[in-house]
């Protein structure tokens, strides 16, 4: 099971030639590590977002396994109709074995529109793996605020900066009780491979988000997605952690630092670069904001804190 | 021979599924329809149904989940009415795109505002341009039949079918009928065979791809092309079914006293029963009349009407609908299309009627049929 170096991962390539995306896309980089921690006898069901929008206009696609495109709001309803079905039918004896469904999903079909379908399939303990990676806006239809959307960032229908603070969607997940939640990082591929492994190996409703730094919609250099995707985690605004049944464990390196043994990188270091969030380095109004911006990130441990007691 | 029971509308719904083997539900509450689904949940947890049922949290989820089952390869069903319809149309559209053979009752129920849980045809007519095919039942009996054989017309041609039942009137009402042998369903209704599935074993391919316009077309096309060739399908699939359990119920238009008839009542669902009495009171007061069923209302029978009703005929629709802003109900706009080219001067007539559940009785039509043959009424 657990693997030592990203070398050791499986050879399975999800994600093959000819792929639209953008160069530098955290979605793509993800359902790398993901097909290989999955592999091909896996079932992808998505919703509208990048990661359709990019696999080549029919009769190309850019993914190796059986894919089925449905509506925005069908995440949850979806995953478990599918994953039902193959239940049934295997017990019918009418096909080999039940593959592994998972869906793959952005923040605006989970956070969102998913919301309610999402939620019930896991109040249902519908057996699939739902993946979210937020990249913390709409950016498939040009970076619009969505749930995920942390508070003060700029988007196209936020031209002000967004007034209010992002929902802590992998925290709703776990307050639904269902076997196996995680959040991952693509600057950590181990602990996202071992954690996709972990959740493929538990039955049940299973829930992994990723969080996907968008260069085009955080604006930032193509070639620096990993670079913003570790400083989340080193400035907490992004904790990595699991939880199986509910127990949470903190996952290296956010478990050093909630500890005190490693000290955090300043928040600025990770708000600075990003052209979502320049306006606040200029506002007459900066230390205020990025005080808020430091207690939203601390409300957020603080309620994970309390989930470890 | 099959055995006699007393049961209702949805009963008899959810005991032709049965029948059908079907190996996956979902479903959502709501009035009228409940009694199918609670009665299917009831069938999979005491093992009378080999299948799974899934209580998902909306229609819109309901029948998402079921359009993903369908493409894993389960024969696969769901049950809803009125703004249940309305609030999944958005899968309605994709199952048909997808050429998902999903079979859907609709148990007919006006739309809101105002707000009614009675029978009218609006809920289901407002989704005409989706791709699915649509039956209208007028009995119990027509129900169970019409369930079973929208299988085998789904899995033939790959289009939904949405089974059509009057909400309460024909729903809630017990009626005797005859269940079939399970044998005679079985040869009837061979187990699916699905061409391709989400399961690896058929291979890596993706299914709704987003399609330029060069491609986009040729599936829209094959669609309609489909459609039009399923009337065909719908009438043979008829035949089949009459010669194993000798029941039929009239194809696509099922027709009452129209040998010698020039005045022809159109109409759709459990109010075309009625209708036949009314038929026989203005027979009675010498008007050659006949009744006129349209029991497939998707694909349109065009054809078969520009066939069927002579030259100088009137037809009187009785449109349990309106068509908004189009002068008149929507049968009657379809009927008056399909006749342009038929070459026969016909007269056709209409007025909107019975809506939210007004009482349409055997007298009252026959007054109205009165009326727009004389012109007080209609359009």
């Amino acid at each position: 099971m657990s693997i030592r170096s990203i070398k050791d991962m499986s050879d399975f390539e999800l994600v093959i030639p000819g792929s639209g995306a953008c160069a530098g896309c955290p979605s793509t980089i993800a359902l790398r590590i993901v097909g290989k921690a999955l592999g091909p006898n896996s079932v992808m069901l998505m919703t509208p977002s990048c990661a359709v929008a990019s696999i080549g206009l029919l009769p190309k696609t850019c993914y190796d396994l059986p894919v089925q495109n449905i509506c925005f709001a069908a995440a949850g309803a979806s995953g478990g109709g599918a994953s039902s079905a193959f239940d049934v039918l295997y017990r019918k004896g009418k096909i080999p074995d039940k593959p592994t469904v998972f869906n793959w999903t952005g923040d605006g079909g989970t956070y969102d529109i998913g919301f309610q379908g999402i939620s019930a399939a896991a109040e249902r303990n519908d057996d699939y793996i739902q993946f979210c990676y937020n990249n913390e806006a709409y950016s498939n239809t040009g970076v619009q605020r969505s749930g995920a959307t942390p508070r003060y960032a700029l988007t196209t229908n936020t031209p002000l900066g967004k007034e209010t603070g992002k929902k802590n969607m992998p925290l709703l997940m776990l307050d639904h009780q269902i076997p196996y939640v995680a959040t991952a990082s693509l600057a950590y591929p181990m602990d996202l491979y071992r954690k996709v492994e972990k959740a493929k190996s538990i039955k049940g409703f299973r829930y992994i988000e990723i969080l996907a730094p968008c260069y085009p919609g955080w604006k930032f250099e193509a070639s620096q997605t990993i670079q913003y995707s570790r400083l989340a985690v080193k400035s907490k605004a992004w904790l990595l952690w699991e939880a199986e049944d509910g127990n949470v464990t903190f996952n290296s390196p956010t478990k050093q630092i909630l500890e005190g043994k490693v000290p955090p990188v300043p928040l600025n270091d990770y708000l600075e670069g990003q052209g979502r969030f320049k306006h606040i380095f200029k506002s007459p109004d900066k230390a205020e904001i990025l005080k808020q911006m430091e207690v939203d990130i601390e409300t957020g441990i603080r309620l994970m804190l309390q989930k470890t007691k | 021979m099959g055995k006699k029971i007393l049961t209702t509308g949805n009963g008899a719904a959810a005991a032709a599924v049965k029948a059908a083997r079907v190996d996956f539900v979902a479903a959502y509450p709501i009035t009228p329809q409940t009694t199918i689904s609670e009665k299917l949940s009831e069938f999979v947890a005491n093992g009378e149904l080999d299948a799974n049922y899934l209580a998902v949290e909306s229609e819109h989820s309901a029948l998402a989940a079921v359009a993903a089952a369908s493409l894993a390869g389960a024969r696969t069903f769901t049950a809803t009415s009125s703004q249940g319809l309305l609030y999944m149309h958005e899968i309605v559209h994709y199952a048909a795109g997808g050429r998902l053979p999903i079979v859907m009752v609709n148990v007919n129920r006006a739309v809101c505002p105002p707000w009614s849980l009675y029978v009218d045809h609006h809920d289901a007519l407002s989704q005409r341009d989706t791709g699915w095919i649509q039956f209208y039942c007028a009995d119990t009996q027509e129900i169970y039949d019409t369930v079973l054989q929208a299988y085998r017309l789904a899995e033939s041609i790959n289009i939904p079918v949405m089974v059509n039942l009057d909400g309460f009137l024909l729903s809630h009402s017990m009626m005797p009928m005859e269940e079939n042998e399970q044998t005679i369903v079985d040869k009837f209704l061979p187990p699916l065979v699905p061409q391709w599935t989400l399961h690896p074993s058929y291979g890596a391919g993706t299914f709704g791809n987003v399609t330029p316009a060069e491609h986009y077309t040729p599936f829209r096309k094959d669609l309609m092309n489909s459609l039009e060739d399923s009337l065909s399908f719908i009438e043979d699939i008829e035949l089949q079914y009459k010669r194993l359990t000798g029941r039929e119920h009239g194809g696509l238009i099922d027709l009452y006293r129209g040998d010698d008839a020039e005045v022809f009542l159109v109409s759709m669902g459990s109010m075309a029963k009625e209708m036949e009495m009314s038929v026989d009171i203005l027979r009675d007061t010498g008007v050659k009349a006949a009744g006129l069923r349209i029991r497939v209302f998707r694909p349109f029978p065009g054809k078969k009407l520009r066939e069927l009703l002579p030259n100088g005929a009137t037809a009187l629709v009785f449109d349990r609908n309106y068509g908004f802003g189009s002068g008149g109900g929507i049968i009657f706009q379809e009927l008056k299309s399909a006749l342009y080219d038929s070459g026969k001067a016909i007269t056709v007539k209409g007025l909107t009627c019975g809506l939210g559940g007004e009482d349409l009785t055997a007298h009252y039509m026959a007054e109205l049929a009165k009326n727009l043959l004389s012109g007080k009424e209609g359009a």
